[in-house]
């Protein structure tokens, strides 16, 4: 299997859309003739031509609004918001339109969006382009969420997105694009390349939204995250030794609470992780659903690992993101309680 | 030729002409620091440089009067300078230090100065225009003979929240410029990539709004069109749109491959219409100032640019708790 860094990966599942079906379009910020600011879309406006793949002004609301009236329209755009960090202005498109057209027709219309954006922090992006806003999302009936941790979950999960009959918001972790940060930002990051999780399979191979991957087999505790935070928690049970589940949870909504709750009933401990803010985030939805499902079986309360309640702060990146050290410090807790 | 226009019109003195000279000189080698500690690793992230620009900013502060309000894009570093704000402190933002505008919680594109009446560096493209027309409301409710500078790029103009802007602030006679720097890029796309309107400031005209278009390289052509703006504001006739014509000679923040455009037309520009070898001339050939005079001007920036780049190196990064501070009340 060829190994690819996700942006290569995304190309990838763009290409293979695009060839596959006509109706496919693509089309964002500077996605056309530039290829994407972090270049996933490069190419495609060369081999597919600028009317199926093309800039737009700076208007967000404008890119995603007329992508929902061409997917009510029997087109199937793929839309690019530069960064996640910029859908406000679409959010009222998102959700007055887009994650409610099917029920509101009572299934005469609907939209098949896929909304790509990169998201997460641990670039020194500060508050306007390290934002985690997928509890936006997921609090939206209608919509589906996607947050892909591996090249080869980009590529199949874009397609199964692009694929899907409904609104689909694509969270892609900037972070990761080029290889799977643990957290340790002061050491050299090993490429996608020489990465066993690099690896991308060949061909239209779509990965169905809402199953759940598991990353590593314990029996002490129970991580579930998704996105970057899969890297920092993969490398804190290798690197303490310990033995856990760590579950990518791959799709937020359709959320896979089967995997999870078969885990955390094995392990009886639950640990969440997640960047963005505590306060609201997935991880409160995720602890309730444990909770509700696994009471008998915890031996102690869920513990969520998250980013500060705090604006994004240019200084201090480090002691904001939830790294190797806050989340060794909070699994010891946990097994100790 | 502009250069060769306002060469024959300028009566504009001596000290004027100077003073023009040594706040876009502070703008560029400013800038050319901040570059250099960004390359060197001491400031991260975002970073948008405003070299080219500089009459622009520097034009329209000759004009303006104390109390008078501007807000701006994250490409704010020059609008900072302009208004007398410490070049220390916003340098030392750029490195996100303690002693930075904003305690370095908030970068490059986030500083705010109530002393100087600037209100910000904003970092989502189009953001600061509605927020401009509040000010402008704020100062009319207040009764206070106040404008405010709103400025902006040609690609936030095509953003939704400028046309509602637009149309509020006709709507409330409010004493808003709106400031289109017209670099003629927005990242990589440029402005005929973008829309089909010919020029920026004519589509005020649906809305009621008078406007026109300046050479924005130019700064006393800037400064004549910003107390003709300020003019029409303060006599109660609503907003008024400047659309600055210009150009950034660099990147749009610190990568960028600069495929849009060639490096010749980016020469041309440098060679043909710099704001600061424009006023360099008027200076020589009136006879107003010699070689060692300029020379003398160059040397105190360096000493203050370099003042800046010691303190943001120095000051400390902001303690922990910092970080949780001012997020309410
Ligand atoms: C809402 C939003 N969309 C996109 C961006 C990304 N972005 C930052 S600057 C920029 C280009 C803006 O161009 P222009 O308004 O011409 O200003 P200039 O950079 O030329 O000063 C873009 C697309 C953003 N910051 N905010
Ligand atoms: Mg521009």
């Amino acid at each position: 299997m060829p190994h690819m860094t996700m942006i290569e990966a995304i190309r990838d599942a763009h290409d293979i859309a695009m060839d596959r079906d006509e109706r496919v379009v693509v089309f964002g910020e500077d996605v056309g003739f530039f290829g994407g600011v972090f270049r996933c879309t490069a190419g495609l406006q060369k081999k597919y031509g600028a009317t199926r793949c093309f800039d737009t002004p700076i208007s967000e609301l404008g890119i995603v609004g007329t992508a929902i009236g061409m997917a009510a329209n029997d087109m199937r755009p793929v839309v690019e918001v530069q960064f996640a960090d910029y859908m406000y202005p679409a959010y009222d498109q998102l959700v007055s339109e887009a994650a409610r057209l099917r029920y509101r027709s009572a299934g005469e219309f609907t939209c098949p969006i896929v909304v790509r954006m990169p998201t997460g922090g641990g670039i020194f992006g500060a508050q306007t382009h390290s934002q985690s806003p997928e509890a936006l999302f997921t609090h939206v009936a209608g919509l589906k969420t996607v947050v892909p941790s591996t090249p080869a979950d980009a590529k199949g999960l874009l397609l199964a997105a692009i694929e899907d009959p409904d609104p689909v918001i694509f969270l892609e972790p900037k972070r990761i694009y080029n290889g799977p940060f643990d957290g340790h930002h002061d050491r050299p990051l090993v490429g996608w390349k020489k990465h066993e999780l690099g690896e991308v399979p060949e061909g239209h191979t779509p990965v169905p939204l809402g199953k759940a991957a598991l990353r590593a087999e314990g029996d002490d505790l129970t991580i579930v995250t998704y996105g970057t935070m899969v890297h920092v928690a993969l490398g804190v049970v290798a690197g303490a030794g310990l033995s856990a589940d760590v579950i990518d949870l791959r799709t937020l909504v359709p959320l896979d609470i089967d995997a999870v709750v078969a885990s955390v009933k094995r392990t009886g401990r639950c640990l969440v992780l997640h960047e963005a803010t505590l306060t609201s985030g997935f991880g409160a939805e995720l602890a309730a659903q444990v909770q509700e499902a696994c009471f008998y079986h915890l031996e102690a309360p869920v513990k969520r690992v998250a980013g500060w309640d705090t604006p994004y702060p240019h200084a201090g990146e480090w002691d904001y993101f939830p790294g190797p050290e806050r989340l060794l410090r909070n699994i010891e807790a946990l097994l100790e309680a | 030729m502009a250069t060769a226009k306002s060469a024959k019109k300028s009566n504009t003195s001596k000290e004027e002409l100077l003073e023009h000279y040594r706040e876009m000189l502070l703008i560029r080698r400013f800038e050319e620091k901040a570059g250099q500690l960004y390359g060197m690793g001491l400031i991260g992230g975002f970073c948008h440089l405003y070299i080219g620009q500089e009459a622009v900013v520097v034009g329209l502060e000759a004009a303006a009067e104390e109390g008078d309000k501007r807000v701006t894009s994250y490409r704010d570093h020059g609008h900072m300078l302009a208004c007398g704000m410490d070049p220390k402190g916003v340098m030392a933002e750029l490195t996100g230090r303690e002693g930075g505008y904003s305690k370095g919680k908030g970068g490059s594109m986030h500083m705010f100065s109530t002393e100087k009446h600037f209100y910000g560096g904003h970092g989502i493209v189009g953001a600061q225009v509605p927020i401009g027309a509040g000010l402008a409301f704020a100062d009319k409710y207040l009764g206070n003979d106040r404008v405010t500078f709103t400025y902006f790029g040609d690609g936030a103009a095509n953003q939704g929240q400028v046309a509602e802007t637009y149309n509020m602030a006709e709507l409330w006679d409010l004493p808003v410029i709106f400031v289109i720097e017209n670099n003629q890029y927005a990242m990589g796309t440029s402005m005929k990539r973008a829309t089909k309107s010919p020029s920026l400031w004519e589509r005020g005209a649906a809305y009621g709004i008078e406007g026109e278009e300046v050479d924005g390289m130019d700064v006393l052509a800037v400064k004549a069109a910003g107390e003709k703006a300020i003019a029409h504001c303060r006599a109660g006739k609503g907003p008024y749109i400047l659309e600055m014509k210009t150009y950034r000679y660099r990147g749009h923040s610190m990568s960028d491959p600069a495929k849009y455009r060639t490096r010749e037309e980016v020469q041309k520009m440098r060679d043909e219409k710099d704001p600061i070898e424009h006023v360099r001339d008027l200076l020589i050939q009136g006879k107003h100032a010699s070689e060692d005079d300029l020379k003398a001007v160059d040397k105190e920036i360096k000493q203050i640019v370099n003042d800046a780049a010691d303190f943001a190196r120095e000051s400390p990064e902001p303690a922990l708790d910092e970080l949780w501070t001012d997020i309410y009340a």
